[in-house]
C-alpha cells in the first residue's frame, strides 16, 4: 500500500518543554490509534535550533546560516509515514493529528525507492 | 455498415469523432474501475482510437463499433499496465492490479447499464476530489466527462491550449501519484463531496445543453447522461434540495429539446413551438420543484433556483405571457447565491422583458467580465436593435461571431433584425 508523507505545520514550539505536556499527550492517543497505519514520523526541535547548510555548486564551500530556510509563522515541528489505501484514507486519519487543528497538516505521497 | 476499400477517410474521420463523442466516456469509465488508474483508462482510449483511425480506412468502420472501441482500449490498457508493472519496483507492481488476461470475459464483452451508471458515478467523484483545485475538477471534468479535446477545453475555460495540456497533465500526476480513489464516497463522507458532485453534472448538463463549440448546439448524448447521473444523485440522497433541483432543471432543459433547432439553425425560447415541449418532463419536473421549494424556505439553493426559472418558461402559454416578474425576481435571488456575470447577464436580459429594452440594456452594461463570452455580444446587439441603435448592434454581433461557441449559435448570431436575446 502506498505511503504518505502528513507533515505538520504548527506555531514554532519545543515538544521538550512541560508545558507541551498536554498536546504531546494528544499525539500519542493519536499515535496509539493510528497505530496500524503509522510507519514512523518525528517530532522536530524549535526552528532556534535549526542550520540552514546551502553550497554554490556540488563541492563547493559550505555556507551555514542559523535558523529555519524559510521564515513563516507556522513551520516545519514534525511528520509521520502513513500506511493508507488511498488518499482519502490519508486524510481522515491526517485529520486526527492535534497539528490539524492547532495549525495544518500537508498530506504527501511518498515515492516508493527500491 | 462496412464501408470496405471505398470508405471516404472524411466520413470514417466523422463515424470515429462521434463514437468517441458517444460511447469514450462510458468506456473510459469502465476501464478506469478495471485499472484503478485513470490516466491508464485515458491513454489507453486514446490510443484506441489512433488504431482505428490507421485500421478503419483499410478495414472499413466495424459492424459494432462500439464494442470494437471498449475490446481495442481494454487490450491496450493490459499492454499499458504490463508496461508500467515491468518498469516498477516489484512491491508497487503487485498491488492491486487487475488480472492481465488476454481472455476478455463476458463481463467485458457486456457491460450492463447500471455498471456504466456506477462506473460513471465513480468518475464523477474523482473528477470532483476536493483535493484537486477547482479549475483543475471542471477542465477534467470537461475532459473526462463531457468528452472535450484538449483544444476544447481550452477554449471553453478561455486559456491557452499548451498551458491547459500542462494543467490536466500535472491533475492526472495528481490523481495517480496521491492514489485519489475512484469510487462512490461512503455515506459520512458524502455531505463533503456532495456540492462539487452537483456542479460536475451541472457543467456537463450546460455543456451537452450548449456545445461549447461543435456542430451541434445540443449534445443530446451528453445531455441524457447528465440526466441519468443526476438521477443517481438523487437516489443517493433522496432528501437532498440540490439534487432535486438539479434533476428538475436538467429536465426542464430537456423538455424542449425538439424545438431549439431547425434547418436554420437555433431557435430562440421565444419563438418555439410550446405545444412540442414534453409535458413528462415538465411535469415531473415541477413536482421535484415543488418539493424542493418546500424544503428550502429560508435557505435557496442554486439548483432549485435555476429549476425555478426554468419552469416559468415551461409554464407559460407564449413568450409575451411569462411571469417576467417571477424571472427577475429568481434571478433577483439567484444572483444573491452566485453574482457570477453570466448569472447577471441573464438577469439583465429577462428585466429586458419586464421593463423594457433601455431598462435591460443599461443593466447589461453594467455587467463587467464578459468581453470573451459570445453570448454576451449577441444579446446585447440584440437589446441595441430593439432600440434602434443598428450600427452598435452590428458592431456587437461582429465580436460575438469572432468568439467560440457552436456553429447553430454563430449562424444565430448573423444581422438579422428579428433577432431576439437568447436566453433560451
Amino acid at each position: 500500500m502506498p505511503l504518505y508523507a502528513a507533515i505538520t505545520y504548527t506555531a514554532d514550539v519545543d515538544w521538550t518543554a512541560p508545558e507541551q505536556a498536554d498536546e504531546m499527550a494528544e499525539y500519542g492517543a493519536f499515535s496509539a490509534g493510528a497505530a496500524a497505519v503509522l510507519r514512523g514520523g518525528a517530532a522536530l526541535y524549535p526552528t532556534s535550533t535549526a542550520t540552514t547548510i546551502r553550497l554554490s555548486e556540488k563541492g563547493g564551500d559550505v555556507v551555514t546560516s542559523d535558523g529555519p530556510y524559510v521564515e513563516t509563522k507556522e513551520v516545519l515541528t514534525g511528520f509521520f509515514l502513513l500506511e493508507c489505501a488511498d488518499l482519502d484514507e490519508a486524510i481522515s486519519r491526517a485529520a486526527e493529528i492535534p497539528a490539524a487543528w492547532n495549525g495544518a497538516v500537508e498530506v504527501r505521497p511518498v515515492i516508493p525507492m527500491g | 455498415m462496412t464501408a470496405g476499400s471505398s470508405a471516404d477517410p472524411a466520413d470514417i474521420h466523422r463515424a470515429l469523432v462521434a463514437l468517441v463523442r458517444t460511447s469514450g466516456r462510458d468506456v473510459l469509465a469502465t476501464l478506469t474501475r478495471w485499472t484503478g488508474d485513470l490516466a491508464l483508462a485515458e491513454d489507453a482510449v486514446q490510443d484506441a482510437t489512433l488504431v482505428a483511425l490507421q485500421t478503419w480506412p483499410r478495414d472499413g468502420v466495424p459492424d459494432n463499433p462500439v464494442a470494437w472501441l471498449r475490446l481495442t482500449a481494454r487490450r491496450r490498457a493490459v499492454d499499458l499496465l504490463r508496461r508500467e508493472i515491468a518498469r516498477r519496483p516489484k512491491e508497487v507492481a503487485a498491488v492491486d492490479r487487475p488480472e492481465l488476461t488476454d481472455d476478455l470475459g463476458e463481463e467485458w464483452d457486456d457491460v450492463s447499464p447500471s455498471v456504466v451508471d456506477d462506473d460513471l458515478l465513480r468518475l464523477v467523484f474523482t473528477c470532483c476530489h476536493p483535493s484537486l483545485e477547482l479549475d483543475a475538477q471542471v477542465a477534467l471534468a470537461l475532459r473526462t466527462l463531457c468528452g472535450l479535446t484538449v483544444a476544447e477545453v481550452a477554449r471553453a475555460l478561455l486559456v491557452a491550449e499548451p498551458a491547459m495540456a500542462k494543467r490536466l497533465v500535472r491533475t492526472r500526476q495528481k490523481i495517480a501519484a496521491a492514489r485519489i480513489p475512484y469510487r462512490v464516497p461512503p455515506d459520512h463522507e458524502l455531505p463533503a463531496r456532495w456540492a462539487g458532485a452537483l456542479a460536475t453534472v451541472h457543467l456537463m448538463l450546460n455543456e451537452g445543453h450548449t456545445a461549447t463549440s461543435g456542430d451541434d448546439l445540443v449534445r443530446q448524448g451528453l445531455v441524457d447522461e447528465a440526466i441519468r447521473l443526476a438521477r443517481l444523485l438523487h437516489r443517493l440522497q433522496p432528501d437532498d434540495p440540490g439534487a432535486m433541483g438539479l434533476l428538475a432543471l436538467g429536465l426542464l432543459s430537456d423538455s424542449r429539446r425538439d424545438t431549439r433547432t431547425g434547418p436554420d439553425g437555433v431557435i430562440l425560447l421565444a419563438d418555439q413551438d410550446r405545444d412540442r415541449w414534453n409535458r413528462a418532463h415538465i411535469t415531473e419536473a415541477v413536482s421535484l420543484l415543488a418539493e424542493a421549494l418546500r424544503r428550502t424556505p429560508t435557505t435557496p439553493d442554486r439548483y432549485v433556483v435555476q429549476a425555478a426559472i426554468a419552469a416559468c418558461h415551461a409554464l407559460a402559454p407564449t413568450w409575451e405571457d411569462t411571469d417576467w416578474s417571477a424571472v427577475v425576481s429568481w434571478y433577483d435571488t439567484l444572483v444573491g447565491i452566485d453574482p457570477s456575470p453570466v448569472v447577471r447577464l441573464n438577469r439583465a436580459v429577462a428585466i429586458g422583458e419586464r421593463d423594457g429594452a433601455d431598462a435591460g440594456l443599461r443593466e447589461l452594461e453594467a455587467v463587467a467580465g464578459l468581453d470573451g463570452y459570445a453570448l454576451r455580444h449577441a444579446a446585447r446587439a440584440a437589446l441595441l436593435r430593439r432600440v434602434g441603435r443598428d450600427d452598435e448592434a452590428a458592431e456587437a454581433d461582429a465580436i460575438a461571431s469572432m468568439l467560440p461557441m457552436s456553429d447553430p449559435q454563430r449562424r444565430l448570431v448573423s444581422p438579422d433584425p428579428a433577432a431576439r436575446p437568447a436566453n433560451g
